[in-house]
Formats: C-alpha cells, sequence, structure tokens
C-alpha cells in the first residue's frame, strides 16, 4: 500500500529522518511509536504528500506521492490529527460533507453516507448540525472521523488521534476505534506514544527512535524478543506506576 | 451563495439604490461653467448659466475648489469657461511670463486655447476703507493720499495684509504713512471693531459684501499701488467656435458690472442669505430684461440628493476596492516577498492628501465624481488588502494542513476553507474602509463630486453653519448607519461560533 524507500528529511539542518526504507501492506492496522521527535508524524505527513522528502521516493498504491496528483491520491487516504482540525466555519455534518459535495456527490448519496458513517463512529444525531466549538473533545474526533472515512478511502492515517483526551473518553474511544479497524478491514497508519495504545490497536508496531525503526513487529515480539535495549526501555517506561504500587 | 458574492452584495446595494446621471444626446449646445468655492465666482457663474439658458443651451455649474483647479479643468476641457481675475492670471496662471497689459495677456493664453473677454467692469482687489463714523467727521478724506492728513486714526489690518511685502509695509512707504505697530486682525472681528468704532480704518476687498452692509466708504487708490483684479471670462476657444450664439450672449457681461453691483450680488447672496442661482436670475431679469427663472431645489430634494450621490460614490468606490484589494490581499498572503512589497505600496498611497490627488487626477479623469471615485478607491485599498492578508495569514496551520489533507486543490481551499476563515477580517476592512471613505467622499466637493461635499463647500464659502451641518450631520449619520449595516452583515456572513 505504502512503500518508502531510501527517504530522508531534515528541518533547518535537523535531520529528522536519516534514510528510511519502509513498506506497509494493505489491510493491516500498523502503528507507530517513539518517544517525541522520534520522526512519527513527519513519516505520517511523508506518506500523505503533505511534505515532500529531500531524498528518496513515497509510493502510494504504486504511484509516486509527488506532483499534480498528490490531491487526487489524498482522496483514497483518511487523514486525522490530534484535536480533530475541523474548520470552525462550518457544521459537523459540513464538515464530513464538505469534500463530497465538492466532489458533486449526490445529495440522497451523501445523506446515505453520513447516516452510515454516524452509526459506526457512535455520534449523537444532534451534535451533527452543531459547530465544532459546541462539540466535546470525544464527539470532535469521532466528526473527524467520519470526515477521513467519508469517500471510504482504502487507507486511514491517525496523527495522535486520541492524544488531548481525557482517561475516560480515550479509552471508550480507544475501544471504538478497535471495532471500526476491524470491521472496515482497511490499512490503518496510526501514530501514538503509548505502548498500551499501540498494543491494544496494532497488528504491527514500528518503534522509532530518531527516525531509524529499531524494531517492527508484533507486541509480543516487541515483549519478548527485543531488537535493541531501547525496547525494553521505551516499554518499561511506560510501566503503569499503578502496578508497582499494587505489585 | 459564497464569501465572496455576500461581501460584494452588501456594498452593492448602496450603488444600486442610485442610478448616475445621465447625458442627453440631444442637439442642444451644453456649457459647463467653473466657479471656485466663494460666493462671486459662483454668483458670476450662475449669471453666465442663465444667460446661456436664455439662447437654449443646457448649462452646469461646476464648483471647484481654489485657482489651480479651475485653471486645470479648462484646459482639460472639463469647463467651457469661467469668471478669473487679471490679477491672478499674471500671479499666478502665467507666472514668470513678463506681462504689461490686457493685450500681452491675451495674447498668452490665446497661445494655450484660451480666449479673455474684455473686463466685465469691477477690480476685486485690496482697498483701505473707512467706518460711516469717520466719513461723517471728515467729509474730505476720499483718496488714500488724503490720509496723511489725519492722525491719531486707529488702523486694523487682516494677518495677511499686514505681512505680504505688497500689503501694509510697501503701501505705508509709498504714501508716506505713519508705520503701524499692531498685530494683524481676523477679517470678520476687523469689521465688527470698525461697526463698534474701536478701529477707523481697514484692509478689504472691493467686493466684499461687509462694505455695503457696514456702510463703509472705499478710499481711492489715487497713486494706483493695488495691483489690477478686474473680473474677465475666460472661454476655452474650441468651444467658443462651436457655440457661437452661447458665447456672444455670455460676452454681453463685458463692461457691465461694477463694483456696487458685484457688492449688490455678493451681500444678498453671502448677507441676506438668497441662493446665488436666485441672485443671478434676478440680474440677470434686469439687467439684460431676459426671463431667467431660478430653480430652486427645496431643502429635502436636496438631501435625497446629496445621500444619492453620496452613496453613489462610496458605493462605486467600495465595491471596486473589493474586487482589487481582496484579490491583491490574498497574492499578498500567498507570496510574502511581494506581499511586503504591495503592503507598503498600498501604505503609501493612503497617506497622498486627497486634495492633492484630485488635483493631479484632472489632465486624466477631469473633474466630478470620476477622479473622486478613483481617489476614494485608492484609499479603500489599504485596509481592504491589509485585513486580507492578516486575515490569511493568521490561519493556524493545523487548519490549512487539514484542508490539504483533504485533497483539496489551492483553489477549492481558498474559497471554502480560508476565505471563510478570514471572512471576519476582510469585513472589518471593508467596514473600516467605507466609514473612511463616507468621510473622505466629502472632500468631493472640491472638484464638483457632488454629495455631501457640496453643502460643507457652501457652508464655508458663504459662512453658513446650517448650510455645513446639512452635509456634515448626514455624513455622521451615514458612517455610523453603515457601521451598524455591516455589524449585521457580519453576524450573516460569517458562523456564529467561529
Amino acid at each position: 500500500m505504502f512503500s518508502l524507500s531510501g527517504v530522508s528529511k531534515s528541518y533547518d539542518g535537523q535531520t529528522v529522518l536519516p534514510a528510511l526504507d519502509l513498506t506497509i501492506d494493505e489491510g493491516k492496522v500498523v502503528v507507530l511509536v517513539g518517544p517525541s521527535g522520534c520522526g512519527k508524524s513527519t513519516l505520517l505527513r511523508l506518506l500523505l504528500g503533505l511534505i515532500e522528502p529531500d531524498s528518496g521516493t513515497v509510493e502510494f498504491r504504486g504511484q509516486p506521492m509527488t506532483g499534480n496528483i498528490v490531491p487526487e491520491l489524498r482522496h483514497q487516504i483518511g487523514y486525522v490529527i490530534q484535536n480533530g482540525g475541523l474548520f470552525p466555519h462550518l457544521t459537523a455534518r459540513e464538515n464530513v460533507t464538505l469534500l463530497a459535495s465538492h466532489l458533486k456527490w449526490k445529495p440522497e448519496q451523501i445523506e446515505s453516507r453520513v447516516d452510515e458513517l454516524r452509526e459506526l463512529s457512535h455520534l449523537p444525531a444532534d451534535a451533527l448540525d452543531r459547530y465544532p466549538t459546541q462539540l466535546s473533545g470525544g464527539q470532535q474526533q469521532r466528526v473527524a472521523l467520519m470526515r477521513a472515512l467519508m469517500l471510504d478511502p482504502t487507507a486511514l492515517l491517525l496523527d495522535e488521534p486520541l492524544g488531548a483526551l481525557d482517561p475516560l473518553i480515550r479509552a471508550e474511544l480507544q475501544k471504538d476505534l478497535r471495532d471500526i479497524f476491524r470491521s472496515l478491514g482497511k490499512t490503518v497508519v496510526l501514530v501514538t506514544h503509548d505502548i498500551g495504545e499501540a498494543a491494544y490497536l496494532a497488528d504491527e508496531i514500528i518503534l522509532l527512535r530518531r527516525g531509524v525503526i529499531i524494531q517492527r513487529g508484533t507486541i509480543s515480539d516487541l515483549l519478548h524478543r527485543p531488537a535493541d535495549p531501547f525496547v525494553v526501555e521505551f516499554i518499561s517506561a511506560q510501566r503503569n506506576p499503578l502496578e508497582e504500587v499494587t505489585g | 451563495m459564497s464569501l465572496l458574492t455576500r461581501c460584494l452584495a452588501i456594498t452593492l446595494v448602496s450603488a444600486v439604490v442610485t442610478l448616475p446621471r445621465t447625458i442627453s444626446a440631444e442637439e442642444t449646445v451644453s456649457v459647463r461653467i467653473g466657479a471656485k468655492t466663494f460666493t462671486e465666482s459662483v454668483v458670476l457663474a450662475e449669471v453666465i448659466a442663465h444667460l446661456a439658458e436664455s439662447v437654449g443651451a443646457e448649462t452646469e455649474t461646476v464648483t471647484l475648489g481654489g485657482t489651480p483647479v479651475v485653471w486645470k479643468a479648462l484646459l482639460a476641457g472639463e469647463i467651457d469657461c469661467y469668471v478669473e481675475y487679471t490679477g491672478t492670471l499674471r500671479e499666478e496662471i502665467l507666472q514668470g511670463v513678463p506681462l504689461t497689459d490686457l493685450p500681452s495677456m491675451r495674447e498668452h493664453l490665446a497661445d494655450q486655447g484660451v480666449l479673455m473677454s474684455e473686463p466685465l467692469g469691477f477690480n476685486n482687489t485690496y482697498a483701505l476703507a473707512i467706518s460711516p463714523q469717520l466719513a461723517e467727521k471728515a467729509p474730505g478724506l476720499k483718496t488714500i493720499s488724503d490720509l496723511r492728513e489725519m492722525s491719531d486714526l486707529r488702523y486694523g489690518f487682516g494677518n495677511e495684509f499686514m505681512d505680504r511685502g505688497d500689503g501694509w509695509p510697501r503701501l505705508s512707504a509709498t504714501y508716506g504713512l505713519p508705520t503701524v505697530n499692531g498685530h494683524g486682525l481676523n477679517h470678520d472681528l476687523a469689521y465688527r471693531g470698525l461697526e463698534s468704532g474701536s478701529i477707523d480704518v481697514m484692509d478689504v476687498y472691493t467686493t466684499d459684501a461687509e462694505i455695503a452692509h457696514y456702510d463703509l466708504t472705499v478710499l481711492e487708490d489715487d497713486l494706483q499701488f493695488f495691483p489690477n483684479y478686474q473680473a474677465v471670462l475666460l472661454l476655452r476657444e474650441e468651444f467658443a467656435e462651436q457655440a457661437l450664439e452661447v458665447s456672444a450672449q455670455i460676452l454681453r457681461l463685458e463692461g457691465i458690472i461694477d463694483e456696487p453691483t458685484m457688492i449688490g450680488l455678493n451681500s444678498r447672496a453671502k448677507l441676506d442669505q438668497v441662493p446665488e442661482s436666485v441672485v443671478a436670475a434676478d440680474f440677470v431679469r434686469s439687467t439684460f430684461d431676459i426671463d431667467a427663472i431660478a430653480e430652486v431645489e427645496t431643502r429635502a430634494d436636496r438631501l435625497l440628493r446629496f445621500t444619492r450621490e453620496h452613496l453613489l460614490l462610496v458605493g462605486i468606490s467600495v465595491s471596486l476596492a473589493i474586487l482589487l484589494a481582496v484579490p491583491l490581499g490574498i497574492v499578498a498572503a500567498k507570496r510574502p516577498r511581494f506581499g511586503q512589497v504591495l503592503l507598503g505600496i498600498v501604505g503609501i498611497v493612503q497617506t497622498i492628501p486627497s486634495l492633492v490627488l484630485f488635483v493631479v487626477l484632472i489632465p486624466f479623469l477631469g473633474v466630478g465624481p470620476k477622479p473622486a471615485i478613483f481617489a476614494l478607491l485608492l484609499y479603500s485599498l489599504l485596509p481592504v488588502v491589509r485585513n486580507t492578508h492578516a486575515g490569511l495569514t493568521n490561519i493556524p496551520e493545523s487548519l490549512l494542513e487539514s484542508a490539504a489533507a483533504l485533497g483539496l486543490r489551492p483553489a477549492a481551499r481558498m474559497r471554502l476553507i480560508e476565505l471563510p476563515l478570514a471572512a471576519r477580517s476582510i469585513l472589518t476592512g471593508i467596514k473600516t474602509a467605507a466609514v473612511i471613505n463616507i468621510g473622505t467622499a466629502t472632500l468631493g466637493g472640491f472638484i464638483n463630486a457632488g454629495g455631501y461635499g457640496e453643502p460643507i463647500f457652501a457652508g464655508i464659502r458663504l459662512d453658513r453653519h446650517d448650510l455645513l451641518l446639512e452635509g456634515a450631520i448626514p455624513a455622521a449619520l451615514m458612517a455610523l448607519v453603515a457601521q451598524g449595516l455591516f455589524e449585521l452583515a457580519e453576524r450573516w456572513v460569517i458562523p456564529p461560533s467561529t
């Protein structure tokens, strides 16, 4: 689905990705984890063509993610960011249907798709006609997810989608996300710094550190067959302090 | 309806309410008569208008601010004729040309395609005048030379006359009069001083309305110290050739108006507050036995016309500014280096004084509403360009990225996301431009642009506060209403929660 070869990227002389090779297969839920500044968000932006690599190539379904066709390629990729990135001048419904309307979908088609997605994402019906500022953080993320899925894309990219939510809502949304990923069977690339969340959602985890892949595998690979002392360090650093207190 | 259409609709509403003046395409001769913004000039222009109308011409009097504007308008063919003074021709218009007499002056004007009439009869120059009390006390006091015989006279001169080289300092030297230690007075105060008897002698213009009103005696300039300011008619040669009958008719004014007559006309207009066109019609009727009737607008008609003209000036200029400035603001936001240059340029344009701009524009756009609209358009650019630029550059990066991530192309992003998000800022810029323009448009009175500037300039030249307020109050109200309408529009254009 996605294929990166020899991709490097620096900002103001700071190398974020030295030279990355990565392939993401169709239908898998891949979670990118790593400490802050490890390059996981940069990687996600490269996949979507929001930024271009300094060197190397990014391909989506065999097509290079560059040039004039990028906007069309993006129609096959949904994207959700922390805090939703919803447009404040549009209602939730208008946010969700913006692109479909722009692409001249029929109103009935739009309406039935919105209904479908609202049920999938568990958004209360009355929330659809509110403006983003009138929605809770969790509802905003549900709307953002609906917007990302509107055109039924083949891939879904999520950048810390639950990062700004309080624990109860976060847990609820984690469960809903997992159900959605399983029921849709799409290729998903999700960025988080929370290894627990990664373990809960991922088919496959990629641990990044300073732009380099330290290990790629299932959570069980990372727990039982760490490829590097950093893997152990990263996982144990995120152990719930509660476990230690209660033993 | 898209955002841009809405914004446009708001400002166009005012423009659509009114329609531009239609110019008749009939075969009748039409004459545009110039006047400077002071009573005498306006009265004479109205006199010419009535004369021209008596032979079937259509007329328009065009009131313009100051000699350079009227002269440029004549050369540009914006007006066909006006009354000028030989002193002004010598000192300002033909400055640097050595001129000794009227024929040589006439020759120089002919070179520029302008015909000069014989003097109309009166000479509007400086003179010394004495109070009726003094005239009674000293019946022999007729000339300035006679002042030498008088002692203990109290002189009260205007600031300008005291300071000018060709004013009191040289006058007193020429006539051998005592030096006056003293300070200049305000002209109006000097008249009151003369009336109350606190001064005996003051400087006047020989056709001042107040000379008759206060019953002053003007002393003869027996040494011919003061320069001649003979009133003459200037005609565009081209016009005079095309409209022989009309030209002949208005040239009947030659030698007809002496000083007392002119003082009388000025006095009726300025002190008795009779509309200039009525004063002129009465004069034409009694002097030439022509059936001249002045059409006097009622106050309501006048206000309606001023309001219509003012809305047109502001509506058109702001609408054009939106069409021009919003795209410029977009380009400035997308091309930062060009943006800096552009913002600098529109900022500089803003600092050009409007009167300067009007004068500079005469050769290209003439006088009237056109140059005024153009100037107002230029002044509207800064607030609209700057607010469009600011509105677009202040959109959070995460929203721009979300729009790009959706797969919208740049033009669609601009239309669907960026412009709506910048709408509040853009609308504020348009509101600022509109409110500023409502005020600035009053200066259009300087170039006969119509609108509320017309009563304001009339109020200034006639020293009448009621006329001044007839323009100033509606202009202030219009600014308030505009402000209110834009605030309503904001609620309509901008969603409640952004």
